[in-house]
C-alpha cells in the first residue's frame, strides 16, 4: 500500500506526473490541504501563498500537456526556508526586523527550481537569522517536532524539516552554518544534505556566517536529495565564492557508483554527551556497512576539541558585520521613538533583533575589535585551517567519514531555551564540517524507544557529493527507516 | 626661538571612471535622478552578495604603474565597519593591510621664479593605493535627512603618500599632478565640483632638525583644489600660533570650511572609530599575474611631465607654451599632429594658435576641443599659407574664424572670401618701393649707417598703396635688393 500523497517521494510522485496520474494542481491542493490540516499544531510556516502556488502548479500542467516538461521536479511543492529571497514575496529571517519586508528579487535557487518547474509555495520557519537549533529563536513563534508535538524539530532550518516530516512540502531548503539542516534531518527522520562549501549560490541566502553559510535540500529518501541537488547546484556569477566545477547527474550516478570502500570513524565524535540510543543506532548502521564489505577504520581528528569555540569566533564576527545592514535606515523595523541618527540605530536595532542574535553580534563585535583581533579572530582562522587539515589527513586514510548527527534526539521545546551553551552542543558534530567547508549529509538510521528519529552523518570529500549520496543510498535501500510517518 | 617646519601628508580619493559599479552591474555616473543608481547589491538588500568589476582592478593597477608603484600579487578584500546612513552595509568594501599598489611617488613641480620660468621638480614618494567602493550622498533639509545612493558603490582608489611635503604650495602641486596623471591614464576625470578627487591632509609641525613628526591634525573636506592649498595653509599657521602661545596640539580630526577660511573640530584621537576591519568572505583573492600586468603596463601613456620635457626639447616651444598644452592630454595630442604637419620650424606658431587663437575660440564658444571642426591638417596648412607669404595675418585671423565655424580648409576660405595676399605684379611693387625709399631720405641713411630696423619705415607707405595686400615677405625682399643698390 502506498503511502498518502503528501508522504510520497519527488520520485514517486514525478512519474505520476508523468504518466498524467496525477496533475500538478491535484497535487499542490493535496499539500495545501495537509498544510492547513497540520499548519496549527506544526508552526513550519512563516508565509504560504495559495493562489501563487495554485498558478504555478496550473502552468506546470499547461507545460506538461504541451509536451514542454522541465523534469523531475516539475510541479512539485516545494517549500523555502524563509532566509532565501523569492521576488514578491516576504522574506523575514523569522525576525520582526525583517517582519514586514518583501523580498524585489529572486535568489538564484530560487530561479533555478523556478526554472526546473518546481511550485514554491511557502516560506518556513527558522530560528532568527539562522541563529539556533530549535527554531525557538524565530520572532513569530517555535515550530513543533511533527513526531512528538511538544519537541522540537532542530533548528536553525526547523521549519523545512517539520513542514516535509509533516507532509506540507515535498521537499524543502534549508541552509546550513553550523548543522542547521543536518541537525533538524535528523531530529525528524529525514535525510538533510549540506553541500561543500561553493558548490551552491549564495545570492539571495541572507548571510548569517558567509564564510559557513550553505544552501541545501531536505528530502525523504537521498534519491529525492540527489534530485534537489541537481537542480540547484552549479557556479553562478553573482557569487564570488561559488565554485566553477561540473555538475554530475546526481540522481543517475545513485545507480552507477559504487560506494566509497573505506570509512572512517572518528573517536573523537563517539564521546560524553552521546545518547546511549543514539551511539547504538550509529554502531549498527556502522555494523551494516562492515557487513557490505566496507573497510571501517577508527580514525581521529585531534583538533575537535576546538570546534565550537572556532565557530563561535569566526561566525558570530561575520555576523556582527552581516547584519549591521539592519539599521532601519532603508527598510526593516524602524523605531518610533528615535530623537537622533544614534537613537534610530540603537532602538531600531535593540526592538528588532531577538535575544540570541544580539548575543552573536555583541560577541562578533568583540572578537574583531582593535586589541582582541589577533587574540580571537585571526587565532581562530588558524584553527580553523587545523581543523580542515584534520579532516584532509583522514581521508588521505578513508573515502568518507561516519558519525552521529545530533549527539540526542528531538528535545523538550524549553529543555535548552535558556542556557545558550547546552544549546550551542547540540551542533557538536555538525559545526567540524562547516569549518572545513566539506559536504556531509544526515539520514535516518532508526528511533529511539520512545519513537524519536535518529540521523546518522556521513562527510564527505569536497564536491564528491556523488560519493556521498551513492554511500548512503546503500544503505537507505536496506532498511527503509523512511517508509515511516509520523501520525498527526 | 624655536624654529618650525610643517609635515604634510595626503590622502587622495580617485573615483574611477567605469561604465558599472565596483561590486555590481548597475551603471555608474554623476548628475542623474536620485536613487535611480541603484539595485539590490547597492541598496544591500538581505542576501545579496558582492562581485568585483575587473575595469575597476584594471584602473587601479594602471594608475600603480603610471605612479611607479609595487603591484601586489594577491588583490585582498577587507570589510571596514562603521555606522553611517551614507554606507548601505554599514561596511565599506576596502583593503586594509594588503593594498594593490605599494611604494610609488608622484613628480610635481613647484612655481618657478616667473610665470615663463619652469619651477623646481620634486618626487614625493607614496604609501599605497588602494581600491574601495565610494559611499551615497546625505543630503540635509530642516527637520530630516534623505541619503541618494546612486554613487555608493562607484569604485573609488585612495592614494596615501608620505608624509613628505612641507608648504601648502607642493601639496598644491601634488594633487595638480595626480590630476594630470589620472586624466591622461583615462582613469579618472577628477572633476573635484563632482566628487572625482577628493583630500584630506594629515599635517604636523616640529622644530627645524627634529626628525620625529609632531602631534598629528587630520584635516578633512578639502574640496576644491584652491580649499587644499588654502586649508592647509590656515591649519599651519593655526598649529604655529598654538605653539607660540604655549598651547599644546591635539590629535584630532578638524573640518575646514573653504568659504569662511576657519576649520573645526570634529572629533579628537579618543574618539576615533574601531573600523574592526576584516577579510570580506564574500570575495575570493583575485591573483595580478605578469601577464595582466604586461598588457597594462602596454596602454600606459607617457606622464605628463616626460612629455613635457620632450615637447621642449623636440618642438623647441617655450614652456609657457607647454604649461598650457600639458595638463590637457588631448590637447598636447593636438599640439603633437599639427607641428608634425606644419613641418620644421613652425611648432612656436602652431603653439601659439593653440594656446592663444585655438582656447579662445572654444572657451568663448564653451566648446571642449573634441567639439573643434578644426583638423590638425587645416591648422598646419593655414599656418604654412602665413609662412608662404601668402596670407596676411589680419587675414589669417579672419581664415580661422571661418574655420572654427565650419571646418573648411583654409584654402577653400582664402579663395572664397578672396583673402590671398595681392598677387605678385612685381614691376608695380618695384615702383612702390623706389617711391617709398625716395620719400624717406631720414630712413636711408639709418639703414645705411645699419640700422636694420629702419627698413620698417619704407613698408607702411607701400602696404597703403598696396591696399594691404602686398605680400610682406616679397615687399621686404625687394626693399633690400634696392637698399642695396642705393
Amino acid at each position: 500500500m502506498s503511502a498518502p500523497l503528501h508522504f510520497q517521494t519527488i520520485a514517486e510522485l514525478s512519474a505520476k506526473l508523468a504518466a498524467g496520474q496525477l496533475s500538478a494542481v491535484e497535487l499542490t491542493q493535496a499539500i495545501i490541504a495537509r498544510t492547513k490540516a497540520i499548519e496549527p499544531r506544526v508552526h513550519a510556516f512563516n508565509s504560504f501563498d495559495e493562489p501563487a502556488a495554485l498558478a504555478l502548479a496550473a502552468a506546470s500542467d499547461t507545460r506538461r500537456s504541451a509536451g514542454q516538461s522541465s523534469g523531475a521536479l516539475d510541479g512539485i511543492p516545494v517549500g523555502l526556508k524563509d532566509v532565501i529571497a523569492v521576488a514578491g514575496q516576504p522574506l523575514t529571517a523569522s525576525s520582526k526586523m525583517l517582519a514586514n519586508f518583501v523580498s524585489p528579487y529572486d535568489a538564484t535557487v530560487t530561479q533555478k527550481l523556478q526554472r526546473a518547474g518546481a511550485v514554491l509555495h511557502g516560506r518556513l520557519n527558522c530560528d532568527e537569522f539562522a541563529m539556533g537549533s530549535s527554531t525557538e529563536n524565530s520572532a513569530f513563534g517555535p515550530s513543533s517536532n511533527p513526531w512528538d508535538l511538544t519537541r522540537t524539530p532542530g533548528g536553525s532550518s526547523g521549519g523545512s524539516a517539520a513542514a516535509l516530516a509533516a507532509g506540507a512540502a515535498v521537499a524543502t531548503l534549508g541552509s546550513d552554518t553550523g548543522g542547521s539542516i543536518r541537525q533538524p534531518a535528523a531530529l525528524c527522520g529525514l535525510v538533510g544534505l549540506k553541500p561543500t562549501y561553493g558548490l551552491i549560490s549564495r545570492y539571495g541566502l541572507i548571510a548569517y556566517a558567509s564564510s559557513l553559510d550553505q544552501i541545501g535540500p531536505f528530502a525523504r529518501t537521498v534519491e529525492d536529495a540527489a534530485i534537489m541537488l541537481g537542480a540547484i547546484a552549479g557556479h553562478d556569477p553573482r557569487d564570488s565564492t561559488s565554485f566553477k566545477t561540473a555538475i554530475p547527474d546526481y540522481r543517475a550516478e545513485l545507480k552507477t557508483r559504487r560506494s566509497p570502500w573505506k570509512l572512517g570513524v572518528p573517536k573523537e565524535y563517539f564521546g560524553a554527551g552521546l545518547d546511549p540510543e543514539v551511539g547504538a543506532a550509529v554502531e549498527k548502521a556502522i555494523a551494516f556497512y562492515r557487513s557490505q564489505g566496507c573497510e571501517i577504520r577508527e580514525i581521529s581528528l585531534p583538533h575537535t576539541q576546538y570546534c565550537l569555540d572556532t565557530y563561535y569566533i569566526i561566525a558570530t564576527a561575520e555576523a556582527s558585520s552581516n547584519l549591521a545592514r539592519y539599521d532601519g535606515i532603508r527598510y526593516g523595523h524602524r523605531t518610533s521613538a528615535a530623537k537622533d541618527l544614534l537613537d534610530v540605530y540603537q532602538k531600531s536595532r535593540a526592538e528588532g533583533f531577538g535575544d540570541e542574535v544580539k548575543r552573536r553580534i555583541i560577541l562578533g563585535t568583540y572578537v574583531l575589535s582593535s586589541g582582541y583581533y589577533d587574540a580571537y579572530y585571526l587565532r581562530a582562522q588558524k584553527v580553523r585551517t587545523l581543523i580542515r587539515q584534520d579532516f584532509l589527513n583522514a581521508y588521505r586514510e578513508v573515502d568518507a567519514l561516519i558519525t552521529p548527527t545530533s549527539p540526542i534526539p528531538a528535545f523538550k521545546l524549553g529543555e535548552k531555551s535558556a542556557d545558550p551553551l547546552a544549546m550551542y552542543l547540540c551542533d557538536i558534530y555538525t559545526i567540524g564540517v562547516n569549518l572545513a567547508g566539506l559536504p556531509a549529509l544526515s539520514l535516518p538510521c532508526g528511533f529511539t524507544q520512545s519513537g524519536l528519529p535518529i540521523g546518522l552523518q556521513l562527510i564527505g570529500q569536497p564536491f564528491r557529493e556523488a560519493d556521498l549520496l551513492a554511500t548512503a543510498h546503500s544503505y537507505e535501500q536496506a532498511h527503509g527507516w523512511n517508509t515511516q510517518f509520523p501520525s498527526l | 626661538m624655536i624654529n618650525y617646519e610643517a609635515v604634510i601628508g595626503l590622502e587622495v580619493h580617485v573615483q574611477i571612471k567605469t561604465h558599472s559599479k565596483v561590486f555590481t552591474r548597475v551603471g555608474a555616473g554623476f548628475g542623474h535622478e536620485p536613487n535611480t543608481l541603484t539595485d539590490p547589491v547597492v541598496l544591500a538588500l538581505p542576501g545579496t552578495l558582492p562581485v568585483m568589476n575587473k575595469a575597476a582592478l584594471d584602473a587601479i593597477i594602471k594608475a600603480g604603474l603610471l605612479l611607479g608603484c609595487d603591484i601586489a600579487p594577491v588583490c585582498k578584500w577587507d570589510r571596514k565597519q562603521y555606522f553611517y546612513p551614507d554606507s548601505p552595509k554599514n561596511y565599506q568594501i576596502s583593503q586594509y593591510d594588503q593594498p594593490i599598489c605599494l611604494g610609488g611617488s608622484v613628480e610635481i613641480e613647484l612655481p618657478g621664479a616667473a610665470r615663463n620660468l619652469m619651477g623646481e621638480h620634486k618626487k614625493i614618494p607614496l604609501t599605497r593605493i588602494h581600491l574601495e567602493e565610494d559611499v551615497g550622498k546625505l543630503n540635509h533639509h530642516a527637520t530630516d535627512s534623505l541619503v541618494d545612493y546612486n554613487r555608493a558603490g562607484t569604485p573609488l582608489m585612495e592614494i596615501v603618500s608620505e608624509p613628505a611635503m612641507q608648504t601648502a604650495e607642493e601639496a598644491f602641486a601634488y594633487l595638480t599632478s595626480i590630476r594630470n596623471t589620472m586624466i591622461y591614464g583615462g582613469i579618472s576625470d577628477c572633476d573635484m565640483e563632482k566628487g572625482q578627487l577628493r583630500c584630506d591632509a594629515n599635517i604636523s609641525i616640529r622644530p627645524v632638525g627634529e626628525k620625529k613628526l609632531g602631534t598629528k591634525v587630520e584635516l578633512k573636506n578639502l574640496n576644491s583644489i584652491s580649499y587644499v592649498r588654502d586649508g592647509i595653509a590656515h591649519e599651519i599657521k593655526r598649529q604655529l600660533a598654538v605653539v607660540a602661545a604655549g598651547g599644546k596640539l591635539v590629535q584630532e580630526t578638524r573640518d575646514y570650511d573653504g568659504v569662511a577660511g576657519t576649520s573645526q573640530s570634529l572629533r579628537s584621537k579618543e574618539m576615533a572609530h574601531d573600523y574592526r576591519y576584516f577579510p570580506d568572505p564574500d570575495l575570493m583573492p583575485v591573483h595580478v599575474d605578469e601577464g595582466w600586468k604586461a598588457e597594462l603596463r602596454r596602454a600606459c601613456p607617457e606622464l605628463p611631465f616626460d612629455k613635457q620635457r620632450r615637447l621642449i626639447a623636440d618642438y623647441q616651444i617655450p614652456y609657457t607654451i607647454t604649461s598650457v598644452l600639458i595638463p590637457d592630454r588631448a590637447l598636447s595630442n593636438f599640439f603633437e599632429a599639427t607641428a608634425q604637419l606644419a613641418g620644421m620650424g613652425r611648432s612656436q606658431a602652431v603653439g601659439n594658435w593653440i594656446t592663444n587663437d585655438l582656447l579662445r575660440e572654444l572657451g568663448a564658444a564653451k566648446l571642449p576641443l573634441s567639439a573643434s571642426k578644426i583638423s590638425a591638417a587645416n591648422l598646419a596648412a593655414l599656418i604654412q599659407l602665413i609662412d608662404a607669404g601668402t596670407l596676411l595675418n589680419a587675414a589669417a585671423k579672419e581664415v580661422f574664424a571661418t574655420m572654427f565655424a565650419t571646418g573648411e580648409a583654409p584654402v577653400v576660405i582664402v579663395a572664397r572670401l578672396g583673402l590671398a595676399a595681392a598677387p605678385t605684379d612685381t614691376g608695380e611693387l618695384e615702383a612702390w618701393c623706389r617711391e617709398s625709399i625716395a620719400a624717406n631720405a631720414k630712413a636711408l641713411a639709418e639703414f645705411k649707417s645699419g640700422k636694420d630696423s629702419a627698413i620698417n619705415a619704407f613698408k607702411g607707405p607701400i602696404m597703403k598703396a598696396a591696399k594691404g595686400k602686398a605680400n610682406p615677405k616679397l615687399v621686404d625682399e625687394t626693399l633690400r635688393r634696392l637698399l642695396a643698390e642705393a
